[in-house]
């Protein structure tokens, strides 16, 4: 080969390379098939918010030197929450302290939650002796800001403390009193000087501010303006992660998608939808709400289903670990969202653990494990032909 | 470790004397030496290097750059063009058995410019070299071989920087000797030197990340836990056969007392590897591989993201398949390659469930590499690479071309 051929020879190799490199590489999973991501249409400003979020919450690992702990339970956001999906029990939080609404006796002992991890040189916390626990697996994040926006008097229109309607449920809303670094929604609803909860297993935090800030103390060990005390010494310190990574980081989880239902291809899903609403399951976990109103274009005004109604039922002495946060009694919890659900082994290392604990390792499993104003739609879930319930169980999946 | 340390020391104290390992032509006629001669522990000064004879020292350096289209999981940044490093040796023969060698190291991106390698080398006897100064801690083969020309790929392995720490040099001391018989050599290295600190399990990599130490500068004046992390290493070669080294690593990391208040307890790290290169005379294959085993003494009360076990390590073959006047280069040679790699940054079961944590990386990278002559290269890689998180959740997909040049001058 002379250098004439050889030269046009790399010339075309190289414009070749440039021009289908990208050919070679992976391909983006199907936008149903991941958790994470963005809503559409945010603007240039707000996908620039997102970012800082998303690098805040899935990148920013906190070190000794960064201000973690010096006890903790999680280094991140990220770790806990792998791809915005659901966490393990490797990251699962131990809260404990009290039994009713008198509120929590073991704050100045480490109380609410159990840092159960601490960094060279120093001693995790212990449940100390007399408090009850509970376990609460990471849920996930996605479509946390449109529940955010659901109004308090559509859940309160679902609510039915005296079960008037007769079907065994009685769900509740969560009222709670806000810390001082919340400013409530204008529409709020306000009951003795106290405000719908909706989010946490007992509904226990306001809006996803509250839960953001709390995150940050109790599971890293992380204080802001927000809340300045540190988790071991009880002492306020400087803030170690400020009011922007904060407000970036809230608006990331505002602003993540909601599932993606998949159900096409799934014969199924009409048939499980049907079954589902059926025996029940729906008077809990509501298929469809609606958002109000928000600056946010993509999140304001939508009709959306998240399979919740965001109010605390009593599941029961099946599901009552002696340990509650908030006002709720120990045997109630907050409906979970069912959306994701399917998604969930591709954030728990290919395997459900599911429930407020992850005691549940598969969808049947977790429907067995209801009880309470649940009973009745278990059983009859249980009278179901195995057909049926491969139905409920592929609509779920769906979800 | 005193006795490993012992054994080591035993084991090559009784080697009889042979052969002079200084060479202090070395610098004056770079290709005086024969390669059978040499091991990986010579790759320092085995570089080609530009004298004057008037001069009282050789320079030489290298550099590498390049291009890339890389994606993981359908998301890529698109064309980047990377100035990875610059690097220049200086050495010098002070006498005919004193010399000293530096190598700088300048890598824009990470806008470092650091001293690699700045060491005196006195022999005294064959077996028995002293080498002071900042010394590359000689564990594995890639940390002392590591110049970019040598290599068919852009990327160093992966394995031998993001999990051991590539280009690993402290402030230190050791000796270092070899022997040859007939066919056979035989050499060792031992060193003293500064180490890692808490920044091993403590950094923004969320895992046992031994690199982390590098960006621990203090470590050229003070050593975090107050005792020197050992290394030693043993090589033999047979020119028939190949080249197998046997390295450890290890002392205390931590900083564990302050002041002289005892703020912790000690921890240990111990490193291993294996290393192996040869060339198949038929074919003239050129194979080598190296892995390693970390382990580090974590807190128990520590984070399971952070492990106490790691292992990875890479395969390179790469075969000859051309090599005559191409474009005007005589004896050009074109090489296909391939590296094999895998990393698992935690080893063991999640205590809670006892499931196996993930935290590891395997990647295939064939390659195809121009050397218009020995010193330089042209080289076309394509990675192949999946990356599972500490979950073991399903891994992300990456791969994607890289196209760049290194050369000596």
């Amino acid at each position: 080969m002379n250098q004439r051929n050889t030269f046009i020879s790399g010339m075309v190799a190289i414009i070749f390379l440039i021009i289908s490199c990208s050919k070679f590489e992976p391909e983006a999973p199907d936008d149903d098939s991941i958790l994470d991501g963005p809503v559409n249409g945010l603007t240039y400003e707000q996908n620039r918010q997102f970012l800082a979020g998303d690098i805040a919450f899935n990148d920013e690992i906190f070190t000794p030197a960064t201000g973690l702990g010096p006890i903790f339970v999680a280094t991140s956001c990220g770790s806990c929450h792998a791809g915005d999906g659901k966490g393990t029990p490797f990251t699962t939080l131990v809260r404990f302290g009290q039994t009713d609404s008198t509120g929590n006796k073991y704050l100045h002992l480490g109380g609410p939650q159990l840092q159960n991890r601490a960094i060279p040189g120093f001693k995790t916390e212990v449940i100390p002796n007399g408090a009850t626990s509970s376990k609460f697996t990471p849920p996930a994040n996605t479509g946390l800001g449109f529940l955010e926006l659901v109004s308090d008097e559509d859940i309160l229109s679902m609510s039915d403390p005296e079960d008037s309607n007769g079907d065994g449920i009685s769900g509740v809303p969560s009222f709670g009193y806000l810390p001082e670094f919340i400013t409530p929604n204008s529409n709020a609803v306000v009951k003795n000087g106290k405000y719908i909860h909706r989010f946490g297993k007992k509904a226990a935090a306001y809006n996803l501010l509250h839960q953001t800030v709390n995150a940050y103390n109790q599971d890293m060990g992380i204080t802001s303006t927000f809340t300045p005390h540190d988790v071991y010494s009880g002492h306020t310190i400087d803030p170690e992660v400020s009011d922007k990574t904060v407000r970036d980081v809230v608006f990331y989880l505002q602003t993540l998608k909601a599932p993606i239902p998949r159900s096409k291809g799934n014969g199924n899903f009409e048939t499980g939808k049907a079954l589902f609403t059926q025996i029940n399951c729906s008077g809990c976990h509501t298929p469809q709400l609606k958002t109000g109103f928000s600056p946010v274009t993509s999140l304001s005004n939508k009709t959306i289903y998240p399979y919740t109604d965001m109010l605390l039922h009593d599941m029961g002495t099946e599901l009552d670990d002696d340990y509650t946060e908030g006002f709720a009694k120990t045997s109630e919890w907050r409906t979970p969202p069912l959306w994701g659900l399917g998604l969930s082994p591709n954030s728990q290392g290919g395997q459900y653990f599911l429930m407020h604990d992850g005691r549940a390792k598969s969808i049947e499993e977790a429907i067995m494990m209801h009880g309470g104003e649940a009973k009745k739609s278990r059983d009859s879930f249980n009278q179901l032909k195995e057909s049926e319930k491969s139905a409920i169980i592929q609509f779920l999946k769906s979800l | 470790m005193n006795k490993i340390i012992t054994v080591f020391v035993c084991i090559f104290w009784i080697v009889p004397n042979i052969q002079a390992q200084i060479d202090p032509s070395l610098l004056k006629d770079p290709t005086a030496h024969s390669k059978k001669d040499l091991l990986n522990m010579d790759a320092i000064y085995d570089r080609p290097f530009v004298t004057n004879k008037k001069a009282p020292v050789s320079l030489g350096g290298y550099v590498e750059a390049n291009w890339q289209h890389i994606g993981t999981d359908g998301v890529s940044d698109g064309h980047q063009l990377q100035f990875r490093r610059m690097t220049l040796f200086v050495a010098s023969s002070i006498s005919k058995r004193i010399k000293f060698l530096s190598e700088i190291e300048f890598e824009p991106a990470d806008k470092e410019i650091a001293i690699e390698f700045a060491a005196v080398d006195m022999e005294f006897n064959e077996l028995f070299n002293l080498r002071g100064g900042m010394i590359i801690n000689p564990i594995g083969a890639f940390n002392q071989n590591h110049d970019g020309p040598k290599w068919e790929f852009t990327d160093r392995p992966i394995s031998s920087v993001a999990m051991l720490p590539a280009t690993w040099s402290n402030a230190g001391f050791g000796i270092y000797g070899k022997k040859y018989n007939k066919n056979w050599m035989i050499g060792y290295e031992i060193y003293a030197s500064s180490g890692f600190d808490n920044s091993i399990i403590e950094n923004s990599e969320n895992k046992t990340f031994l690199p982390a130490a590098k960006k621990n500068t203090e470590r050229f004046e003070e050593l975090p836990s107050g005792t020197p992390l050992y290394t030693t290493k043993v090589a033999v070669r047979h020119n028939k056969i190949g080249e197998i080294g046997l390295s450890y690593m290890g002392g205390i990391y931590n900083k564990w007392q302050d002041d002289g208040l005892v703020i912790d307890e000690k921890r240990s790290i111990h490193v291993f590897a294996v290393d192996f290169n040869t060339t198949l005379p038929k074919t003239n294959t050129f194979i080598t591989t190296e892995c390693a085993w970390v382990n580090v003494d974590v807190p128990k009360t520590y984070s399971e993201q952070f492990g106490n076990k790691q292992f990875g390590g890479f395969l390179d073959i790469v075969q000859p398949v051309v090599k005559r006047t191409i474009a005007g280069w005589k004896d050009a040679v074109i090489n296909i390659a391939v590296r094999f790699e895998y990393v698992d940054w935690n080893k063991g079961q999640f205590i809670d469930t006892g499931s196996n944590i993930g935290d590891h990386l395997w990647s295939i990278m064939p390659a195809v590499s121009f050397r218009p002559n020995s010193q330089s290269v042209l080289r076309l890689n394509y990675r192949i690479q999946k990356q599972t998180d500490v979950l073991g959740n399903p891994p992300s997909n990456t791969a994607g071309f890289n196209f760049g040049l290194s050369t000596y001058f």
